[in-house]
């Protein structure tokens, strides 16, 4: 037991390390924008006098190695600095931003935050167990005409874009037959079943890019264990093809299955920036890709702060859990 | 509610009459006995299926002759045309060629040989898209928004048979100008990449080391941010250096894909590369006191071949897309070059007309289409050659 909660220390020690090296890296990126912040808020014609009164107020001024603790401080805190865009004279003249006022960097993420986690959180809903099951059965029936439509359905979702799938979805389950809306306008006083109804779309499309991977996985991994001797004898003994993959080849393929589902839904995460554009659903990708096109760099940074967090906290999550499930992982030779 | 009752409805009805249907196969005597068996031994499971299966043909039949949905016909004909071309394809390729190109063909699954047709079209679209496009892609005329179909009782010209943009260039020439400029680019990016990743993982492979430690740590860096995310960080950063120099901003989205996408390459290089290292020949070439360009050139990259060349059809496809979403969110490949993740963006307004004019709605799901047809194809061929490689029969 005790060797356990130090591996998952270990695992958890390196994921730190390894956001703290992305943050690192995010901040290095940044600053290599030609011109800077104070430049970039006032555009070309600002007189030499503001850009100095900003570049105080923001601590331009400083150097790199002081101003990436201040950054990293204040994220600490819960403080991802102010938006350009929300920017107004308040918060520039001293407001406090840990506070959330409506320029703040965080007060623009959290509702989208949350937006995006339920959408994500829809999405896995539906694709985990579907994806278990279809994938079961692939593997129970492979080479079969079943096995082989799935499989050739499964490869082609894979490789179309996504918003070549959530086009079609929308053509046939919005406009030609309008059971779902296209538009998912998500706001904070929605009742949860029409925040259910408006979110179908945009985690249907998802559903179909990652239940894909999932199942193909899935079928692999239970494939791969019908080789192994002790699935033979449990076959000579009689038992039924059902019996053998569920109570024998199952549990020992949980540790690649979790895997894949975390890392699937890693996967989600970057997904969902084309899918939210697509259904125009107010959430993190959107934020995202709207700030790239305007610059506003200090969202651009916290935004691509917290996909990374997102995408490191869901590898971690796959890598402890096939140590828990895999006992051989746990004394590494 | 109504709906998923409706569903459940259909699922418990395919259930009882799965077991209906085995249950009288068995009742009734068969001519063969081969078919009394296969009743005996059915699993519940298969005789759902045949039944499921049954209710599909009727869908299909049902949407197709009666309903008359023309997405869904276009969709069965699209369907019905590739697979009698790739068939087609198939039996030539059978009995035409060389003794080894034919032996090839006689092995491959319908699928492979419809990636393979497929890759071939596009690389001749591709490469003759100045031959076949019946106009320049910058080309302006002066009819604007001509609706596809070429019908001029409905708004089309002859001339233009999928209709002109709303600035008045000929859409079937961007299309395939389109193709050009989308996979021209891709495919320059993935050779970058392969560049780059096999280079710094081979060196990686032969030096070890520190070397090897420091490359590995930046990699792990660079991986653990997901791609499409850190590439539109840098594209930012790219594009204010580019001002409004807009070539420029293609070839620093070229070079910012390829260095993202060679730490996947990389991974897979230096695993090989470690493995041929410590064969004998290696040593043996060590102790002769050749160099190390020798040893990477002439002794690793020859016998990595193989595992490269089926990633670098995966690398290809995932720089594809990636390309193509970044130009569907308007930061990719830059206008006037046509292409076809901004032609999707461009166009996507357009399908909300599917019910009045369903050509009109089918422009963005073309561009769109395009690109899943070549993604598919390449996955397709890329998944049979694992799938000889690998020697699996199930």
């Amino acid at each position: 037991m005790k060797a356990v909660v130090l591996i998952i220390l270990n695992r958890l020690a390196l994921g730190v390390v390894t956001l703290f090296a992305v943050s690192v890296l995010i901040f290095a990126a940044v600053n290599m924008l030609p011109g800077d912040f104070a430049q970039a808020i006032l555009g070309q014609g600002a007189t030499e006098e503001a850009i100095e009164a900003i570049r105080e107020d923001l601590g331009l001024n400083k150097n790199a190695i002081v101003r990436y603790t201040d950054w990293l401080g204040g994220i600490l805190k819960g403080d991802f600095g102010v938006s350009f865009a929300q920017a107004n004279f308040s918060s520039f003249a001293g407001e406090d931003t840990s506070k959330g006022g409506i320029g703040s960097v965080a007060a623009q993420l959290e509702p989208r935050f949350k937006n995006t986690l339920f959408l994500a959180g829809v999405a896995a809903i539906i694709a985990v167990p579907l994806s278990l099951i279809l994938g079961i059965m692939a593997a129970l029936y492979r080479n079969s005409i079943f096995d082989r439509f799935v499989n050739i359905s499964t490869l082609s979702s894979i490789s179309s874009p996504e918003f070549f799938l959530a086009y079609v979805l929308i053509l046939f389950l919005a406009v030609l037959n309008p059971i779902l809306p296209s538009l998912s306008n998500i706001y904070a006083e929605m009742t949860f079943p029409d925040r259910l109804h408006k979110t179908l779309l945009p985690a249907l499309t998802l559903t179909l890019v990652v239940m894909a991977h999932m199942m193909r996985m899935t079928r692999a991994a239970i494939i791969n264990l019908l080789a192994s001797p002790y699935i033979e004898m449990a076959r000579l003994k009689g038992l039924k093809p059902a019996r053998v993959i569920i109570f024998h080849a199952l549990p020992n393929a949980l540790a690649p299955i979790i895997n894949v589902i975390a890392l699937n839904l890693a996967y989600l995460v970057t997904g969902v920036v084309v899918v939210e554009v697509v259904f125009v659903y107010p959430g993190i990708g959107q934020l995202f890709v709207d700030s790239v096109k305007i610059r506003d760099i200090p969202v651009v940074q916290a935004c691509c702060l917290v996909f990374a967090a997102a995408y490191i906290l869901l590898n971690l999550t796959a890598d402890i859990f096939s140590i828990l499930s895999n006992p051989r992982l746990r004394h590494p030779k | 509610m109504d709906i998923f009752l409706w569903y459940l409805f259909w699922a418990v009805a395919i259930g009882i009459f799965g077991w209906v249907f085995r249950f009288t196969g068995r009742k009734v005597q068969w001519p063969s006995d081969r078919l009394n068996v296969y009743f005996r031994d059915m699993p519940l499971m298969v005789g759902i299926g045949f039944v499921f299966g049954l209710v599909i043909l009727y869908v299909v039949f049902h949407y197709y002759f009666i309903d008359k949905s023309t997405f869904f016909r276009w969709a069965v004909q699209g369907f019905l045309i590739f697979a009698i071309a790739s068939w087609l394809f198939l039996t030539l390729g059978k009995h035409v060629g060389t003794q080894a190109t034919r032996k090839v063909f006689r092995q491959m699954p319908l699928t492979a040989s419809f990636g393979i047709l497929i890759i071939i079209i596009y690389a001749i679209l591709s490469v003759f898209a100045g031959v076949i496009a019946p106009y320049g892609q910058e080309e302006i005329f002066e009819k604007i928004n001509v609706l596809p179909g070429g019908d001029p009782a409905l708004g089309g010209d002859p001339r233009f048979p999928l209709g002109t943009d709303q600035l008045g260039r000929d859409l079937l020439s961007r299309l395939i100008y389109g193709g050009q400029n989308t996979v021209g680019i891709a495919f320059i990016t993935t050779i970058l990449a392969f560049l780059i990743g096999a280079t710094f993982g081979f060196l990686a492979a032969t030096l070890s080391g520190w070397f090897d430690q420091a490359v590995s740590r930046v990699v792990d860096a660079l991986m653990a941010i997901p791609q499409l995310i850190f590439a539109l960080l840098l594209l930012t950063i790219a594009t204010a250096w580019a001002g409004s120099n807009k070539e420029l901003i293609t070839v620093y989205m070229v070079v910012i894909i390829a260095v993202l996408d060679s730490t996947r390459v990389f991974r897979l290089a230096r695993a090989v590369g470690f493995n041929i290292v410590v064969m004998d020949y290696i040593e043996a070439a060590k102790l002769r006191g050749e160099n190390l360009s020798y040893l990477i050139f002439r002794e690793i990259l020859p016998n990595a071949y193989a595992p490269l060349l089926a990633e670098f059809g995966l690398r290809f496809c995932f720089v594809f897309l990636t390309i193509a979403a970044l130009s569907f969110l308007g930061i990719g490949i830059q206008p006037p070059l046509a292409d076809w993740g901004t032609m999707v963006r461009d166009l996507a307004q357009f399908i909300n007309f599917a019910q009045f004019s369903p050509h009109t709605a089918a422009l963005p799901l073309m561009a769109a289409g395009a690109i899943a047809l070549l993604t598919v194809a390449v996955n397709f061929v890329v998944d049979w050659m694992l799938h000889k490689s690998s020697g699996l029969k199930d």
